[in-house]
């Protein structure tokens, strides 16, 4: 089962820095991130990608995205 | 799709082009070290509304009214515009009104440090310490989980209600337009002398205020985020943005020969650099706490989002509070009054960081 992080509602630098830390906590190598503004998607995948994490999909929903990122070998 | 402006290069070139405008427009009649600055526009505006009476600072600026309007349509031009609001609109009024009253005690908005900076007015440094002092210390409420909640979807028409003040502001001043030698045409103020009555003409700051927010809109453009970022994430995207500004501004002044280093005499500045730190670490708090700088607000603004307009609306009456109570700094420094704004905005930006948290981010702390 992936980690799931609802971001939707809150403005930057939240999403980042929930996102940031499931990476640093997680045994996972895939997380989900719900995000409702383009914005935070952007953030969102910067932030992963400088993490070492690769952005694996992006699903738009509803008014929003659900972001897959997947931790690199 | 894509986001090119959202890009290393993109934000770099948003910056660059904000940079040389700013320098333009000041070649072309806005103050000195003033081509824009959100802060001092918002506060002409409150003046020219007759909001607060400082006869030196009222005029409508049409570049606030670009930014907003121009990330409007760059919301709706690309799908982005949604209505929200919710997240705690007290508490970001009172952001504002702090963060005006700072700026003003510093005399700029982080914008217009930059371009006092690259105008050669040294006295931007402690102004630009203290921001970074403030960002640094609103970072450390971040990490200890300050957040002002979740915002929410609403009705468009709520999203559509800043855009249309902003267009009802144009039509005020198309319709009460500037009279040579009068303060005042129909109900809009007008300064005859000082910093509002220098201005480009209305055709050009409109133009460039819309390409800028269109712009600023798309790349997310935001120098408190800038700063944040780097210090709380080591991530330097949107940093590189106001390098392009800086670095533009300062070779557009060159060129115009409007760059004249020094501490003295400099526009629209003064020499309290204690209070020039201390002023911008207010302002730059209560942008970290609310989440963007000025103009990241307006364009924020301007894609539906009703909280930061709350932001905007804080900041103008944080504006007429400061010339209304002798709040505001003038070339002669800064006031008691001032001094004693600046530790009841610390201390009431303290109490809001310190209270207002969720167990969220433990793991950055």
């Amino acid at each position: 089962m992936n980690k799931i992080v609802d971001a939707r509602g809150l403005s930057c630098p939240q999403p980042v820095i929930m996102t940031l830390d499931e990476i640093k906590t997680t045994q996972e190598d895939k997380i989900l991130i719900m995000v409702d503004t383009d914005t935070a998607k952007e953030n969102v995948c910067r932030a992963a990608t400088a993490q070492g994490w690769a952005v694996a999909e992006i699903q738009p929903e509803d008014d929003g995205y659900r972001i897959t990122i997947r931790k690199e070998d | 799709m894509k986001n090119v402006f959202a890009s290393k290069w993109g934000i770099i070139i948003v910056g660059i082009i904000i940079g040389v405008f700013a320098s333009l427009l000041q070649f072309w009649g806005n103050p000195a070290n003033m081509g824009i600055c959100v802060a001092c526009f918002l506060r002409d505006i409150t003046g020219a509304l007759g909001l607060h009476r400082a006869p030196v600072v009222q005029y409508l600026r049409p570049e606030i009214i670009g930014f907003v309007l121009g990330s409007f349509v760059a919301a709706y031009a690309f799908k982005e515009f949604r209505p929200r609001s919710g997240s705690a609109p007290v508490v970001r009024f009172i952001l504002g009104a702090f963060a005006m009253i700072g700026a003003l005690i510093f005399l700029g908005c982080p914008w217009r440090a930059l371009l006092r900076l690259a105008g050669g007015d040294w006295n931007a440094i402690p102004g630009l310490l203290g921001l970074i002092a403030g960002i640094w210390a609103g970072t450390g409420f971040l990490k200890r989980g300050y957040n002002l909640g979740a915002t929410r979807k609403t009705y468009k028409a709520a999203g559509w209600i800043f855009p249309i003040i902003m267009a009802g502001f144009l039509v005020l001043m198309l319709l009460n337009p500037k009279i040579s030698g009068e303060p005042q045409s129909g109900i809009l103020f007008y300064s005859v002398e000082g910093p509002g009555s220098l201005h480009a003409p209305l055709l050009i700051s409109l133009v460039i205020g819309l390409a800028i927010g269109f712009l600023a809109q798309k790349s997310r453009f935001c120098t408190m985020g800038a700063l944040r970022d780097l210090i709380l994430f080591k991530q330097g995207h949107l940093f590189s943005g106001i390098i392009g500004l800086t670095a533009a501004a300062f070779l557009t002044n060159l060129l115009l020969h409007q760059f004249n280093p020094g501490f003295i005499g400099q526009p629209v500045a003064h020499t309290m650099h204690l209070w020039n730190f201390l002023g911008m670490a207010l302002a730059g708090i209560a942008f970290t706490l609310a989440g963007g700088c000025p103009g990241r607000q307006l364009f924020l603004s301007g894609e539906g989002d009703g909280d930061a307009a709350i932001f905007v609306v804080g900041m103008i009456a944080g504006a007429a509070f400061a010339h209304n109570f002798g709040l505001a700094s003038s070339g002669a420094g800064a006031t008691p009054a001032g001094m004693i704004a600046v530790a009841v905005g610390l201390a009431t930006c303290l109490l809001i960081g310190l209270t207002m948290r969720e167990n969220i981010g433990g793991i950055l702390g």
